[in-house]
């Protein structure tokens, strides 16, 4: 008889092992699937998990495109880890994405075609702000009237969505584009362009705002009374009002930051790889973000490592696909098997197994 | 398995004229879709063209593909690692490959890339399109005189001009038979969703709509069509294996002569920069088998309709026709140019509702 035994203290062991565990069976169990599909599954991890990285032909190209992949992912994680840790369930930053690309996309469009070198830090300032402002919503609504945040910022999504939808096909919608929705391609002006930082790096100011919100966030936890207050208000609650942390205060600086980056990584990617506001210009970040949080922690270095392994899985995912004719149902279902193994192996955390003989009555 | 089956039979094709050149490199031949292969529609057909391409030249060349590949940066990366695999030719199957395709044709000169359905080119891109309003032309018509609530719901996908001429194409020759229709539009924002496509069929079918069109890729619409017991045309691939009673007929999308045409020009080395936009005359805008349903003198009509556009003497927009808000587009006679029928943003007259924006 095997059974769960609650441990007194979260295992500081199985905290750091799950994520490597989980990594691991993924490529036992995808393997297998790999297999079952008739390709070699050796070759298919090989491709996933070694090509992007080191292979001759690729990987020149493919080294830089994981920064441009994970920078944006990192960027909304570190925000959303901050929430998760204070037990503020932001869902919506795929939302708060989408509204940051608008109004980044939207200043720039504005000077069009203005070649002012201030045109660009407006253009953060007016992402972080439309992010910033939308999770704002969900923010007051829940301090206000006792609102589900969860519910809230999901919802506003959709709303998110709508209004991409519309502003690509009316009020950004490229004059000189014979018709078609989407706006000006940004990539094409200057001013407005997210550019790599170093040549041929993959390395934009996205990948580097990420970077400096790793730092940032891992300063603040752990030498700031905010960072102490977060933790405690979702820890130990009652013990967090005791020690006079205003929940409301924590909801509004959480939702906030977590917006702000999120609309800033939209900002950054309608500026620089994605080009210009297109009716589906989103592609997920927001949501997968939340797999990159927990797969790192919600810790900040964590966070960093689970965005670059998340963006590995996508390249490597995209060869295996190309090179190997593997089907992309089933490199997503091999993408979703590593938060399910996550989730699966999470449990040693607080539970031992027991095994024993007899059935305890 | 049946994938196997086809390059044995295009390797015996090959041995066939094995007479003939053996080159010793193949040409590689690389297409992005935007669906799965299976999608039953959009993304099925182009890949019978890249069956068509292996099968016509067997061993000459290698294709590959990667399916449900997002619009935007994630498809300029996978041009990218296709280009870098050592692809010769890349067709990327939908408009919002544009810019991307572009960009990367940019940096592999030597590489040559046909974009369907946009208007930008380069030059080692080339833009080709099939005149999709052909299609609706007819459907249209059929569906004009079968209705019998009058209702037609269209499912369309975006609104950018390739889409608002297939509503301003069915709509113009259903009411040219019956002045009571009206058309239902419900735009989805996205090319392959089964889900969404199968709501939207759902809400039109409660709207009082009687036979179903659509503008998006699965075959989603189709099925629900045949659930609730009404009509439907399929869209880009034949759908009567998910329409058996439902489906009157499906607008074909046939990529296949178009994607061995190119390809050959790349072995000849006579590719060049071109902007293709084809329609029932070259045959890449077919017809399935009509169905038993359609009246034997609505067959006729949309049979000889068919002939008259692919001999050309009849165009799918000839006036008199207004437009939505009632001023004049096109005189007694008179037919639409391709550049304002490309850029087209805007509803006929008749047609209720608004272009969404």
């Amino acid at each position: 008889m095997i059974r769960l035994e609650k441990r007194a203290q979260p295992s500081q062991f199985w905290t750091f092992a799950t994520p490597f565990l989980a990594v691991i069976m993924t490529m036992i169990v995808g393997g297998i699937m790999f297999a079952a599909l008739g390709s070699d599954p050796f070759e298919a991890i090989r491709t996933i998990f070694w090509d992007p990285l080191f292979s001759e032909q690729f990987a020149a190209y493919s080294r830089p495109q994981l920064l441009v992949k994970a920078g944006p992912l990192i960027l909304i994680a570190i925000g959303l880890s901050l929430g998760f840790k204070a037990g503020i369930w932001n869902i919506g930053a795929e939302g708060q994405y989408i509204i940051g690309a608008i109004c980044g996309a939207g200043m720039g469009l504005a000077f069009y075609p203005s070649e002012s070198f201030v045109i660009f830090p407006l253009m953060i300032l007016a992402g972080a702000l439309g992010g910033w402002a939308w999770a704002m919503i969900p923010a007051v609504l829940k301090v206000r009237f006792g609102t589900n945040e969860i519910l809230v910022s999901l919802m506003l999504v959709y709303v998110a969505e709508n209004l991409l939808a519309s502003v690509s096909s009316g009020l950004l919608k490229n004059p000189d584009g014979m018709g078609f929705p989407g706006s000006r391609n940004l990539q094409q002006y200057p001013a407005a362009a997210n550019l790599e930082i170093f040549q041929s790096t993959g390395m934009h100011w996205g990948v580097l705002s990420a970077f400096i919100a790793v730092i940032f966030a891992y300063a603040l936890l752990s030498r700031h009374m905010f960072g102490f207050q977060i933790r405690l208000a979702g820890e130990a609650p009652r013990a967090a009002r005791f020690a006079g942390v205003r929940p409301s205060r924590i909801v509004f600086l959480c939702l906030g930051i977590a917006g702000a980056l999120a609309g800033m990584a939209g900002m950054f990617e309608v500026a620089g790889p994605a080009g210009q506001i297109t009716i589906d210009f989103n592609s997920g970040y927001g949501f997968t973000a939340i797999i990159v949080a927990f797969l790192g922690r919600l810790h900040p270095i964590g966070i960093l490592f689970a965005g670059l392994l998340m963006a590995l899985t996508y390249i490597g995912g995209e060869l295996a696909s190309l090179m190997l004719g593997i089907p992309s149902a089933a490199i997503q279902l091999f993408q979703g098997m590593l938060l399910f193994f996550l989730l699966a192996t999470d449990v040693f955390i607080n539970f031992r197994i027991r095994f024993s003989k007899r059935e305890v009555v | 398995m049946k994938r196997r089956t086809l390059l044995a039979s295009a390797a015996a094709v090959a041995l066939a004229f094995s007479g003939t050149a053996m080159a010793e490199d193949k040409t590689k031949v690389g297409f992005v879709f935007v669906g799965p292969v299976g999608d039953g529609g959009w993304t099925t057909e182009h890949n019978n063209g890249r069956l068509a391409v292996e099968e016509a030249f067997g061993d000459k060349v290698e294709t590959v593909f990667q399916e449900k590949v997002p619009e935007g940066a994630d498809s300029e990366r996978v041009m990218t690692q296709m280009a870098l695999s050592g692809a010769d030719l890349i067709f990327t199957t939908s408009f919002g490959y544009m810019d991307p395709t572009i960009n990367v044709a940019k940096k592999f000169p030597d590489v040559k890339f046909e974009h369907a359905t946009g208007y930008r080119q380069s030059e080692n891109v080339s833009s080709y399109s099939a005149r999709f309003y052909e299609g609706r032309a007819v459907i249209g018509h059929i569906a004009g005189k079968m209705t019998k609530t009058n209702k037609v719901g269209y499912i369309a996908s975006f609104p950018i001009p390739e889409v608002i001429r297939g509503i301003n194409s069915a709509y113009l020759h259903a009411k040219r038979v019956n002045p009571d229709v009206e058309f239902s539009v419900v735009w989805v924002y996205t090319w392959e969703d089964a889900a969404k496509e199968a709501d939207a069929a759902e809400a039109l079918i409660n709207q009082g709509a009687d036979i179903l069109m659509q503008h998006t890729d699965t075959t989603a619409p189709m099925l629900k069509a045949e659930e609730a017991g009404i009509l439907a045309f399929g869209q880009a691939s034949d759908m009567i294996a998910a329409g058996p009673n439902a489906q009157l007929t499906s607008i074909i999308d046939d990529w296949a002569p178009y994607y061995i045409e190119r390809t050959q020009a790349v072995m000849d080395g006579t590719w060049g920069s071109q902007n293709t936009w084809h329609g029932i005359k070259e045959g890449m805008v077919a017809f399935a088998d009509m169905s038993d349903k359609i009246p034997t003198d609505v067959r006729a009509e949309a049979l000889q309709m068919i002939e008259d556009l692919k001999d050309g003497s009849y165009h799918a927009f000839t006036g008199p026709i207004n437009k939505q808000d009632g001023s004049a587009w096109l005189a007694e006679g008179e037919t639409a140019d391709d550049g304002t029928l490309a850029g087209m943003s805007f509803y006929v007259e008749g047609i209720t509702g608004d272009i969404p924006n």
